[in-house]
């Protein structure tokens, strides 16, 4: 990222069809913009979808995203909640080779709230729920651990208080 | 009542008003085909190649304002509308195209056929569907012009899989078809209307730089009240041509790459610069940094995604451009005292324009012997009193067409300013001319690009439209060939066209009337036969001065203020 760029964590309700989200990524695709992270999935009322986009860019950029996003017509909301009060978390499974270090494993897990999932042998699925750059601190903690793979949702995001995504 | 896919569509179609579809049939739309033989009431026009289509749809929206409609098949019927569907895109023209699809249990089968037309027109169309469910057809039509027309207007496609063009559901009255209402049309801000007029009052050397979105909105009578309340010059894009009268003392023709010196000085030199459904497209701006550097800027735009996006501006309006200027008008008209004192405010901003008019008027000199292009636009602009309907293709002929030929009125020009597509021309002229039978409409075109559409000799002869079809003949690519001799020191890549037909004989061959002019006595002695002809097209080649350029010119990537006279 350049100086004048800013990280932007961006909430897009939209039409629970097919083809959404080819129209909402395409449109950066074809724009030239980036993704750094995305999810989907559907809101309580069936018909529509909740986005959450991690991006980055100028502020030119950014409003661009912004207007690009509505005119896409199955979009109905978009809030840039970098300029919000907001939480964040992201899922993050870690598979690593544990060998003979359950105590240091132990540690980091309790110091970052995270789960041990799974264990089979010397492998170990670890969980950690957290902003995602905590989830970085986490990766960073587990450096002399063997780390086979790595899963990620990217943050997704909430504005604090009475705020609400909503059309 | 209980009605088929193919019922409902037709249905659908003749309650959204229309009554002349443009399109060309193939296996997967035969069901809609055959509903359509029952209804002698919606007229089909046989084309032949489906780009065309599009582009006649295309032309019938741009002369009339309402969504032109064409019908394809699936696959390649489908895929040879894309050019179509991108050029109507980017000028923002309202169009529903309606593709066949291979049946639902087929699609992803790489069945015959088959392709993913919903895909591929992503980017070029506002918006699309895949129908699934005949129970969502009537819906999805509605819906589909409902979009093509409102907000900034664009195409629309509705691929329909065969199938379900024979699905029964009941059918549901016009009225009570429920169409998700999307926000589309934006109602201006009032304190943003009244910043952009008190901006304006302080001004001394405004103007009106105008686009598309004016034609769009309809709103040329809006236009010339206020400019001809407060005596602001009109400068306007190409797309923009016809929103304000090319007649009238207050115009400064066209700005831009081909522009007039003088808009051109004037979008420099101004200080308050009002942008009315005009984007900022780079073929206007030049190079950015240099652009009208001196001014604030007022944009009026119907989609916030055009403010701001390549020029910063300090008041946007967002909103229906005459909408917005009904506003401003009532404003000025409150400010009757103001606006005595600012007409003597610009008296010297209306000198140093007249200043520019005098050094560089749009003009050109026709000698004896060669046809020069500028001489045969202008002659036919003489001989039709600035009336008719003009289409071109893309070159130096579109060029000189918006130079010379100044049009009174809006929807009377129709070319493809965003896209740039050859071939868009001829096809636009034929769906023009079935929509406005009481005009004469000519398409200006080059030697290259009728030959990307000119099979349509056979639809028009057929339907009997009495297009002009005015071919400038240079023998080349003309517009490539001028930026190969000022930009790649003449070496001449690919730009001659060896081999041209003889197009008098074409014409004849198709049943079409075909005349050459050779030298300049001729030119106006064939363009009045060809007037005469009222049942058929018409085809005259002009040979014209092979190596001319268009001038004046802003070169690519320079200042505006760096524009070449000659
Ligand atoms: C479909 C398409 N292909 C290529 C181009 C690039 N192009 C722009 S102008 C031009 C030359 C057009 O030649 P002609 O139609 O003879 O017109 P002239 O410039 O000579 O008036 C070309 C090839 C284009 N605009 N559209």
């Amino acid at each position: 990222m350049n100086d004048n760029e800013h990280s932007h964590t961006i909430s897009v309700l939209v039409e629970n069809e097919f083809g959404v989200l080819a129209r909402v990524s395409g449109m950066f695709a074809g724009r030239g913009f980036n993704i750094d992270a995305l999810s989907v999935a559907p809101t309580t009322d069936p018909k529509l979808s909740r986005i959450t986009l991690i991006t980055h860019g100028n502020d030119q950029i950014i409003e661009q995203i912004l207007k690009q996003l509505n005119r896409l017509v199955d979009v109905l909301k978009v809030v840039d909640l970098s300029s919000e009060e907001r939480v964040r978390r992201e899922l993050m499974l870690v598979k690593i080779r544990s060998g003979n270090h359950q105590e240091k494993i132990q540690k980091i897990l309790q110091a970052y709230s995270g789960n041990l999932l799974d264990q089979e042998k010397n492998i170990a699925i670890l969980e950690f729920v957290q902003e995602h750059d905590k989830n970085n601190e986490v990766l960073t903690q587990l450096g002399d651990f063997e780390i086979l793979e790595t899963a990620r949702s990217g943050n997704i995001a909430m504005q604090t208080g009475k705020k609400i995504l909503a059309t | 009542m209980k009605m088929t896919g193919a019922q409902i569509l037709i249905q659908g179609l003749k309650d959204e008003g229309v009554n002349l579809i443009f399109g060309y049939p193939g296996g997967a739309i035969l069901h809609v085909y055959d509903e359509l033989f029952r209804h002698p009431d919606m007229h089909h026009v046989l084309v032949r190649h489906e780009q065309a289509a599009v582009h006649m749809a295309d032309g019938y929206a741009r002369v009339t304002g309402n969504p032109g409609v064409a019908l394809v098949t699936s696959g390649p019927g489908a895929t040879n509308t894309v050019t179509g569907l991108a050029t109507a895109f980017m000028d923002s023209i309202p169009l529903v195209v309606i593709s066949g699809q291979v049946p639902l249990s087929m699609i992803g089968n790489d069945a015959f056929q088959e392709a993913d037309i919903v895909g591929i027109t992503r980017p070029c169309t506002k918006h699309n569907y895949l129908v699934k469910d005949v129970r969502d057809l009537q819906r999805i039509v509605k819906e589909a012009f409902f979009l093509a027309r409102s907000g900034r207007p664009g195409p629309v496609l509705i691929d329909i899989p065969k199938d379900l063009q024979l699905h029964e559901c009941d059918f549901i009255p016009y009225g009570d078809v429920e169409v998700r209402q999307r926000r589309q049309n934006f109602t201006a801000h009032r304190g943003q209307i009244r910043k952009a007029w008190d901006l304006l009052k302080e001004s001394h050397r405004p103007l009106l730089y105008v686009g598309g979105g004016a034609v769009l909105s309809k709103a040329s009578v809006e236009l010339s009240q206020l400019a001809h309340m407060a005596q602001i010059p009109v400068a306007m894009t190409l797309m923009g041509l016809g929103a304000f009268s090319g007649v009238d003392k207050q115009s400064l023709g066209m700005l831009g790459m081909h522009g007039s010196y003088y808009a051109n000085m004037a979008i420099t030199d101004c200080d308050v610069l009002v942008s009315v459904g005009a984007r900022f497209d780079d073929r206007v701006t030049g190079k950015l940094s240099e652009f009208s550097k001196h001014s604030r800027k007022i944009h009026i735009d119907i989609d916030p995604g055009n403010v701001g996006k390549s020029v910063p501006v300090e008041v946007p309006v967002v909103g229906d451009v005459k909408c917005v200027l009904k506003e401003l008008i009532k404003m000025a008209q409150d400010d009757a005292d103001f606006l005595k004192e600012y007409h003597r405010r610009l008296k010297p901003w209306w000198e140093q324009i007249q200043g520019w008019r005098e050094k560089a008027p749009m003009a050109y000199d026709q000698g004896p012997k060669e046809i020069t292009a500028q001489y045969v636009i202008d002659t036919l602009y003489k001989m039709t009193d600035g009336d008719a309907i003009v289409t071109t293709d893309v070159g130096q002929h579109q060029m000189w067409a918006a130079q010379f030929y100044k049009f009174k009125e809006a929807n009377c020009w129709c070319t493809s300013g965003g896209l740039g597509t050859m071939g868009y021309g001829f096809p636009a002229a034929i769906g023009a001319q079935l929509a406005r039978p009481d005009k004469k409409v000519i398409c200006v075109t080059g030697d290259g690009s009728i030959q990307m559409n000119i099979q349509e000799l056979a639809t028009a002869v057929e339907w009997k439209t009495p297009v002009i079809i005015a071919i400038l003949n240079n023998r080349f690519l003309g517009m490539v060939r001028q930026w190969q001799e000022l930009f790649y020191d003449h070496r001449y890549s690919e730009v001659e066209m060896k081999v041209l037909p003889d197009f008098v004989k074409l014409a004849e061959s198709y049943g079409a009337v075909g005349f050459k002019a050779t030298t300049p006595d001729e030119v106006p002695k064939v363009i009045g036969e060809a007037l005469k002809v009222t049942d058929r097209p018409i085809v005259i080649d002009f040979q014209t001065t092979l190596e001319d350029n268009v001038y004046p010119m802003v070169p690519a990537g320079g200042a505006v203020s760096d524009i070449v006279l000659a």
